[in-house]
């Protein structure tokens, strides 16, 4: 019976390589599918785009063509990633320059464009788009001229074109976190567009490994101290049936573990409404699905059910949102935290003085409720060794947020005794709002274009 | 009946999704599940997050992996990228959670007790 060996490669933009390396050198995955775009991740792509036009994806591309291209043409393992983020081409390019410096020439770089939809917001709005923002309905017009980046969430079916073409390495923009890991199943399987509960398993297995470690003993809440070799832990690994069920595992002799704890754990992970996971390939059901210990680091996961999917395609936009300035500061025992709270006040008092215009102070006091917030009970001041305070700003612009930092090196001489400056712990950052809408999905797919061109 | 942290019942893990903190709850066996199920509504997770969480939440129940998932609205200080939160990603809630002091029937607990590292 035929099966497909899909496995996780990244599951963000900075993620290391090695675990993807140890699963082309050690088990037989076909596929190696990578998800590099988190919401954010765009808003840094786009700055980057601002400063060189050849840039807008992720860099890290260099490394992973350098590790994975020598097994794509060894072993024929295809690489599927969205790291083209806002600029597919670049790094397409980037990806065929490693290759022709490795001297893998015929490899087949495929792009899938379309996403974009920055400069095609007048055009959708001429067309009776309504793009106000889900959660607080507010129209564009109030952040339209604050945008970064505007971009739909493209499903499987670009990257199933990209392979039917004979593709080797699918590069894209923005997609589903899920899509990497179910075009390969389309492609292999032919299941059919209306196939929900099979594309509804591959949603599953999508979503279990697209967060890389958080299936196979990272974040693990339950035993952690239990779960061997975090240093060396493997990525997930799926061997998939043609109905769609999987055993989830990893590389032999790598770290981490699998089981049924782990993978409930990620099962669940940022979906909301269980029963409603909705993608441009499928709407599933999670509430159906099993999930069976099969063996050491091996779970069974089936049964999922499946959706027609939406006609409209959810668009993410990012828009600059204000600055942020924060500085950091730590005191000793005795009376660490009383320390930090009068240090805390007397940058309020000196903010105030200086006219700085803020909208928002924030306090947190690290070692104690940073994390917790007011469900963490104060410890006895006694008890306490230290404080790290940071107190933090939000401003309208940067300058104003770049005021803060300079308070921080005074209260060395001037503030509470027995403290510590942190180095590098003031910074001034711009804040990103997100803009969420929901656009008729024929609109965005007559853009959508896949192309394949061999490495010469 | 006896008073129990969550960190010696459930797993739980933590995520966001704009200014929402979404948590999972996992039970380690049915009897446990449906104990849950009974004592931790969403008021009661409201309430132990206090100013933390400033809009409402939700509650799902998901048998199938003996979870129960809360949606916490306006729990992120306006979202990753806008918060000035320093969990900013709603990561430390699922441990937070696991703060929690509930009642449990005497008889579960010995169960739990008996189970304990086959969890």
């Amino acid at each position: 019976m035929k099966q497909v060996l899909v496995g996780a490669a990244q599951g963000f933009y900075g993620d290391i390589i090695e675990p993807a390396v140890d699963l082309a050198e050690k088990s037989d995955v076909q596929y190696l599918c990578f998800d590099c775009l988190a919401e954010l991740t765009l808003a840094i792509l786009q700055k980057d785009r601002q400063r060189d036009p050849s840039l807008g994806y992720t860099k890290d591309v260099t490394t992973t063509a350098r590790a994975l291209l020598p097994y794509v043409k060894r072993k024929g393992i295809k690489l599927i990633t969205n790291a083209g983020g806002l600029n597919p081409e670049g790094a397409r390019r980037e990806m065929a320059r490693i290759a022709q410096e490795l001297g893998l020439q015929g490899l087949r770089i495929a792009t899938a464009t379309g996403d974009d939809i920055l400069d095609r917001l007048d055009e959708l709005q001429a067309a009776g788009v309504d793009l106000s923002d889900r959660e607080t309905g507010q129209p564009l017009d109030a952040i339209r001229d604050r945008l970064l980046f505007a971009n739909a969430y493209l499903g499987a079916q670009p990257i199933v074109e990209a392979l039917r073409q004979g593709a080797d390495v699918v590069i894209t923009g923005r997609t589903t976190d899920t899509a990497q890991f179910l075009a390969p199943l389309i492609y292999e399987f032919g299941w059919a567009a209306d196939d929900w509960d099979r594309l509804a398993q591959g949603l599953v297995l999508g979503h279990l490994m697209e967060c890389s470690g958080q299936v196979t003993g990272g974040n693990f809440s339950g035993d952690w101290w239990n779960v061997p070799d975090l240093d060396r832990i493997g990525y997930p690994l799926a061997e998939v049936s043609e109905d769609g069920s999987f055993i989830l595992t990893k590389a032999p002799g790598t770290g981490g573990r699998v089981s049924v704890d782990t993978v409930r754990e990620q099962f669940l992970y940022e979906i909301h409404d269980p029963t409603t996971y909705i993608t441009p390939d499928a709407v599933a059901d999670l509430t159906t699905v099993r999930i069976e210990q099969a063996g050491p680091d091996r779970v069974r996961v089936s049964g999922a059910k499946g959706r027609p999917a939406p006609p409209t395609l959810k668009a993410v936009m990012g828009y600059r949102n204000g600055f942020m300035g924060s500085g950091m500061i730590g005191f000793a025992w005795p009376k660490a935290l009383t320390k930090a709270r009068r240090a805390a006040e007397i940058i309020r008092k000196q903010l105030d003085r200086l006219g700085v215009q803020y909208e928002e102070f924030w306090v947190d006091y690290l070692g104690v409720n940073a994390l917790h917030g007011p469900a963490a009970p104060i410890p006895d001041e006694e008890k306490i060794n230290e404080v790290f305070l940071r107190v933090s700003i939000r401003t309208k612009d940067r300058e104003q947020a770049a005021r803060l930092a300079r308070l921080f090196p005074p209260l060395v001489l001037n503030g509470p005794p027995g403290v510590a400056m942190m180095p590098f712990a003031a910074h001034t950052r711009e804040l990103i709002g997100l803009w969420t809408t929901l656009i008729p999905r024929e609109l965005v797919e007559e853009k959508v274009r896949v192309s394949v061109e061999e490495v010469g | 009946m006896a008073k129990v942290q969550l960190k010696d019942v459930v797993l739980a893990r933590s995520g966001d999704k704009g200014d929402t903190c979404d948590i999972s709850v996992f039970a380690p066996n049915e009897a446990v599940y449906e104990h849950l199920k009974r004592v931790l509504t969403p008021d009661v997770v409201k309430a132990h997050f206090g100013a933390w969480v400033q809009g409402p939440v939700e509650r799902f129940e998901v048998p199938n992996v003996l979870a129960l998932k809360f949606l916490c609205h306006g729990a992120l200080g306006g979202g990753a990228s806008s918060s000035l939160r320093l969990d900013n990603l709603g990561k430390c809630f699922g441990s937070n959670l696991m703060r929690l002091e509930i009642d449990m029937p005497d008889q579960l607990l010995n169960q739990l007790r008996a189970g304990g590292e086959d969890r």
